[in-house]
C-alpha cells in the first residue's frame, strides 16, 4: 500500500464508511412486496406460515440446484469438453471454442445444438444473468484454456464462487463480475490467484463499501490487470466533510521506529 | 364523488373527535353485578393457573432460572456449545422432542475465547481428522444461510475473507511441509507449494530469506467474524427451542459405583444426576436433572472435569490422570502500518511462530505468536504484555516484511486458548469414568473453525451413538488414558 494515492483514498473512505449503509440481503435488498410483508407479519403468529416461507425458499434452492447439477454422465460418455458445453447451453449461457469465431447459444425456446470442436477447447464463456453457482462451476473446471468469463448479473455468484476461480489461474484473462449482488471485497481478495488476469469489471457491486479504494487495492494486487467499472473517486466524499481519523495521525506522526 | 367524500373525511373526523371526550368513562357505566362478575372471572383464571400441572406458583421466582429437568445440558455457551445445541435440535425427529439447555456464566462473553480469537480457518493441518473437520466446517460456512438463517431475520453475514493461509517453512521443516501437503491434497484440500522465487514473485513485499518452501491455501481458507458465527448459531438454536440460561455450573450431583479394574485397583465410576447451576449475583442454586451433559466450557473444561473427581484419584490409577485442558493466555496485537502489504495479504504463518493477517482495508493488521512453553504468561487475568511484542514478535515480523520496521501498535487483547497439554488436539466423546458427560474441548487454537463440524459430531454421538459423517474416534479420551498422543504439527 505504498502509493500515497491509496492512503489518501483510504482516509476519505474511512470517513465515508459511517455514512454508507451496507445493503445486505439474500436477495438484492429491495423492499419486499406487500404480499411478502403480509406473509412475514403472519409468520410472527403461525408456524404453518413459516413452513410456507421455507417452502418458497426450498423451491428456489431446488431450481438452482437442478440447473447446476453435475453432468457427470455426459462428461464420462462424451468428454469434459462436451459436458461443459452442454452445461453452459442448458443454463442459457453461450460460449465460443478456441480457434473459432462462432458463438453457440440456445434459441429463444431454449433449444440448442452445437458441433464438437476437433481440437479446440472452450475459450470464451458468457454466463450473464444465469443461475450458475459453485456446483455448476464444477462442470467447467476442466476447461483450462478458458480466457474470458462473463458473470454479469449472476445472482448466485458469491465470494466462495470467486475463491474457486483459481482453477482457471493459468488461463483466465478477462473476468466480468458486474452487478453480482453477493460479491464483497472478501471474495475479490481471492482473485489474487489469477495471475494472468488483464481485465476485470467490478461495476455495480452493491456490497462494495468503497469501490474506489477497492479498485486501487485490486490494481495493486494484480499489477498487470486493468480494473474497470469504478472510478477511483467513487464512494468517497469530498475532503471538506472529512473528519480527522486515526489513520491521519499515523501518517503524520510517522509511527514508531524499531531500534 | 368518492374523491369528494375522501376530501371531506378528515374534516368530518375532526368535528367528531371533541364530542368523544365528553363521554363518561366506561367503568361507571357498568352496574354492580357486572363488576362482581368480572371479579369472579379474574378469580377463576387465577385458580386455573394454580391447578397442578401449571407453572404458576405463589412465590416470586428468579427470572431466567433453568428448567428443573432437561434432556441435554450443555455447559458453556461459546461457539462449540451453541453449535452442539443447534445440531442436536436439527437432528431431533419431532419438533420439541428434546429439551436442550445451554448454561453460560457470562452473558457479555468478556472472556470467552470465541470472541477473542482471530477467526481463521485453514485446511493446512498434518492430521487427516483436522483437515476433514475444517473442510466440513468450510462447507457449513459456505451454506451458512441454509443452516442458520431464521425466517424474518437478516441473513447471516460472516464477512468471510478468502485470502488463504500462507505457511512458510525453513530448510529444517521443509520436508514436514511436503508430507503435510500430500496429506492435505489427499484429503481434498486445495493447497499449492511455492518455491522461494515463486513466493517472491507472488508477494513482492515479503523478504524470503531463510524460507525453503511455502504452502498457500487456494480455497476455503481465510478468516471471518467469530462474533457473527456465535450469534448466528445462538439465534438459530433459540429459534428452534433451545433454552438459554445465564448461570455458572458449580458442581454436580452424581452416583458412584466402585469397581475393581485390576488387582487391588479400585476405580469410581460416576453418573451425573443433576447439574448445579448458580444464578448470577446470588447464592441460589438450581439443580437441573438431566441424563446427558456436554462439557463445552472451553478453557475452563478442565475445572469442570475436576468437579467430577477426574484426575483427583491416586496417581498410577485411571482416575489419577488429570483432564489435560488448561487455559493458556495468548496475546493479539493490532498494528497499523500504512505502507504494509495490501489486499493480497494472506493469513501468514512464519516458521518462527509469528502470524499476521490483514484487518479491514485501512492498513491495519493483527499479529501475534505463541510463547515458549517455559515462558507461559500468568493466567489469572487477561492483561496484555506489551513487552512481548517488542521483544519477541516485532523483529520476526519486520524481518519477514520489511515494511513493518515502521509501525504503530494501536491496540491489543488477550484470550485463553483451551489448550490441550497432552497433544494439542480436540478431545471429543465420553470419559470412561463418567457415564454421561460428553467432552468437546481442548482445541488449542483451532476450535472456532472446527465448531460447526464438531457440533455435528457430538450430536451424532449423543443421538446416533456413533460418528456418522466423519470418524473422529481418534480424538477420543482413550488416547489420554493409554498415553498415546496424536500429534498435530501445524499448531499456531
Ligand atoms: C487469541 C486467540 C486466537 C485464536 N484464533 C483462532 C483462529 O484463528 N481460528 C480458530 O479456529 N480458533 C482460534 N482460537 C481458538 C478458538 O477461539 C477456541 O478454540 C474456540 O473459541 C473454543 O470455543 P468454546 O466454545 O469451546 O470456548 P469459549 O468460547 O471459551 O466458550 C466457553 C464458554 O463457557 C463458559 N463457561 C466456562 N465455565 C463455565 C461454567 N462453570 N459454567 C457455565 N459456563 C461456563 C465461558 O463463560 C465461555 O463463554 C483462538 C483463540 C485465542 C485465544
Amino acid at each position: 500500500m505504498a502509493a500515497p494515492l491509496v492512503r489518501h483514498a483510504m482516509r476519505r473512505c474511512l470517513a465515508h464508511n459511517c455514512a454508507v449503509t451496507v445493503r445486505r440481503g439474500l436477495r438484492s435488498g429491495a423492499t419486499p412486496s406487500v404480499f411478502t410483508r403480509l406473509l412475514l407479519k403472519l409468520d410472527h403468529y403461525f408456524y404453518d406460515v413459516e413452513s410456507f416461507l421455507y417452502l418458497k425458499e426450498w423451491w428456489k434452492t431446488k431450481v438452482v440446484k437442478f440447473q447446476n447439477k453435475y453432468f457427470g454422465y455426459v462428461q464420462k460418455r462424451y468428454g469434459a469438453q462436451i459436458g461443459a458445453a452442454y452445461y453452459i447451453l442448458a443454463i442459457k449461457g453461450s460460449f465460443r471454442f478456441a480457434g473459432q469465431s462462432q458463438w453457440f447459444r440456445p434459441d429463444s425456446t431454449g433449444m440448442f445444438s452445437f458441433m464438437r470442436s476437433p481440437h479446440g477447447q472452450i475459450e470464451e464463456v458468457d454466463l450473464s444473468g444465469t443461475l450458475i453457482n459453485l456446483n455448476g462451476l464444477g462442470n467447467l473446471i476442466s476447461q483450462n484454456k478458458l480466457k474470458t468469463l462473463s458473470l454479469r448479473g449472476c445472482p448466485e455468484v458469491d465470494d466462495w464462487f470467486l475463491a474457486r476461480l483459481h482453477v482457471f489461474r493459468d488461463s483466465l484473462v478477462e473476468l466480468d463480475l458486474s452487478d453480482c449482488t453477493h460479491v464483497t471485497v472478501g471474495g475479490l481478495a481471492a482473485l489474487q490467484n489469477l495471475r494472468k488476469l488483464k481485465r476485470l469489471d467490478i461495476s455495480g457491486l452493491p456490497r462494495l463499501q468503497c469501490p474506489g479504494l477497492v479498485r486501487i487495492l485490486l490494481e495493486e494486487m494484480l499489477p498487470h490487470c486493468q480494473v474497470i467499472g469504478v472510478e477511483s473517486e467513487q464512494g468517497m466524499i469530498q475532503p471538506e466533510r472529512q473528519e480527522p481519523t486515526d489513520i491521519d495521525d499515523a501518517s503524520t506522526q510517522s509511527g514508531l521506529r524499531r531500534s | 364523488m368518492w374523491r369528494r367524500l375522501f376530501a371531506t373525511a378528515p374534516a368530518f373526523r375532526a368535528q367528531k373527535a371533541p364530542c368523544r371526550s365528553f363521554k363518561s368513562s366506561r367503568r361507571s357505566d357498568k352496574d354492580v353485578f357486572e363488576e362482581v362478575e368480572d371479579q369472579f372471572r379474574a378469580f377463576r383464571k387465577k385458580a386455573v393457573k394454580a391447578m397442578p400441572g401449571s407453572d404458576w406458583s405463589p412465590f416470586e421466582l428468579t427470572p431466567g432460572l433453568p428448567p428443573e429437568r432437561a434432556d441435554v445440558v450443555i455447559i458453556g455457551g461459546g461457539v462449540v456449545g451453541w453449535s452442539i445445541a443447534y445440531w442436536i435440535k436439527r437432528k431431533e425427529r419431532t419438533r420439541g422432542a428434546l429439551r436442550v439447555v445451554v448454561v453460560e456464566k457470562d452473558p457479555t462473553y468478556s472472556q470467552a475465547s470465541t470472541v477473542l480469537s482471530c477467526g481463521g480457518i485453514r485446511q493446512q493441518f498434518s492430521l487427516k481428522e483436522n483437515i476433514l473437520l475444517s473442510l466440513e466446517s468450510a462447507d457449513f460456512l459456505r451454506n451458512i444461510n441454509k443452516h442458520l438463517w431464521v425466517t424474518n431475520e437478516d441473513p447471516v453475514d460472516l464477512q468471510f475473507n478468502h485470502s488463504g493461509y500462507l505457511f512458510l517453512a525453513s530448510e529444517k521443516s521443509a520436508h514436514v511441509m511436503e508430507e503435510n501437503y500430500s496429506t492435505q491434497r489427499y484429503a481434498g484440500a486445495k493447497v499449492v507449494l511455492l518455491s522461494p522465487s515463486q513466493l517472491k514473485e507472488r508477494f513482492p513485499w515479503m523478504n524470503t530469506e531463510g524460507v525453503a518452501l511455502a504452502s498457500l491455501g487456494l480455497e476455503n481458507e481465510g478468516w471471518f467474524d467469530p462474533w457473527s458465527l456465535l450469534n448466528a448459531f445462538r439465534r438459530k438454536a433459540l429459534s428452534m427451542g433451545v433454552y438459554q440460561c445465564f448461570g455458572e455450573v458449580t458442581g454436580f450431583r452424581y452416583s458412584t459405583q466402585i469397581a475393581e479394574v485390576a488387582e487391588g485397583d479400585f476405580v469410581d465410576f460416576r453418573r451425573i444426576k443433576c447439574v448445579n447451576v448458580r444464578m448470577p449475583n446470588s447464592l441460589e442454586y438450581q439443580p437441573v436433572e438431566c441424563p446427558v451433559v456436554v462439557n463445552a466450557a472451553g478453557a475452563n473444561s478442565g475445572k469442570i472435569a475436576a468437579m467430577l473427581g477426574i484426575g483427583l484419584g491416586p496417581e498410577e490409577s485411571v482416575s489419577g490422570i488429570p483432564f489435560p485442558v488448561e487455559p493458556r493466555k495468548r496475546f493479539v496485537y493490532v498494528v497499523h502500518c500504512p505502507d504494509g502489504p495490501g489486499l493480497d495479504t494472506p493469513f501468514l504463518i512464519d516458521y518462527s511462530g509469528v502470524y499476521l493477517r490483514r484487518e479491514g482495508l485501512g492498513g491495519n493488521y493483527i499479529a501475534g505468536m505463541s510463547p515458549e512453553e517455559t515462558e507461559e504468561p500468568d493466567i489469572s487475568n487477561l492483561d496484555v504484555d506489551h513487552e512481548f511484542f517488542q521483544e519477541k514478535v516485532w523483529h520476526h515480523l519486520a524481518h519477514r516484511i520489511p515494511a513493518f520496521e515502521k509501525l504503530k501498535v494501536s491496540s491489543a487483547w488477550a484470550g485463553f486458548y483451551d489448550y490441550n497439554t497432552f497433544d494439542q488436539n480436540g478431545i471429543l466423546g465420553l470419559h470412561p469414568l463418567v457415564a454421561n458427560m460428553y467432552f468437546a474441548t481442548g482445541f488449542s487454537g483451532h476450535g472456532l473453525q472446527q465448531s460447526p463440524a464438531v457440533g455435528r459430531a457430538i450430536a451424532e454421538l449423543i443421538l446416533d451413538r456413533g460418528y456418522k459423517t466423519i470418524d473422529l474416534s481418534a480424538f477420543g479420551i482413550k488416547r489420554i488414558i493409554k498415553k498415546k498422543p496424536i500429534l498435530e504439527r501445524n499448531i499456531v
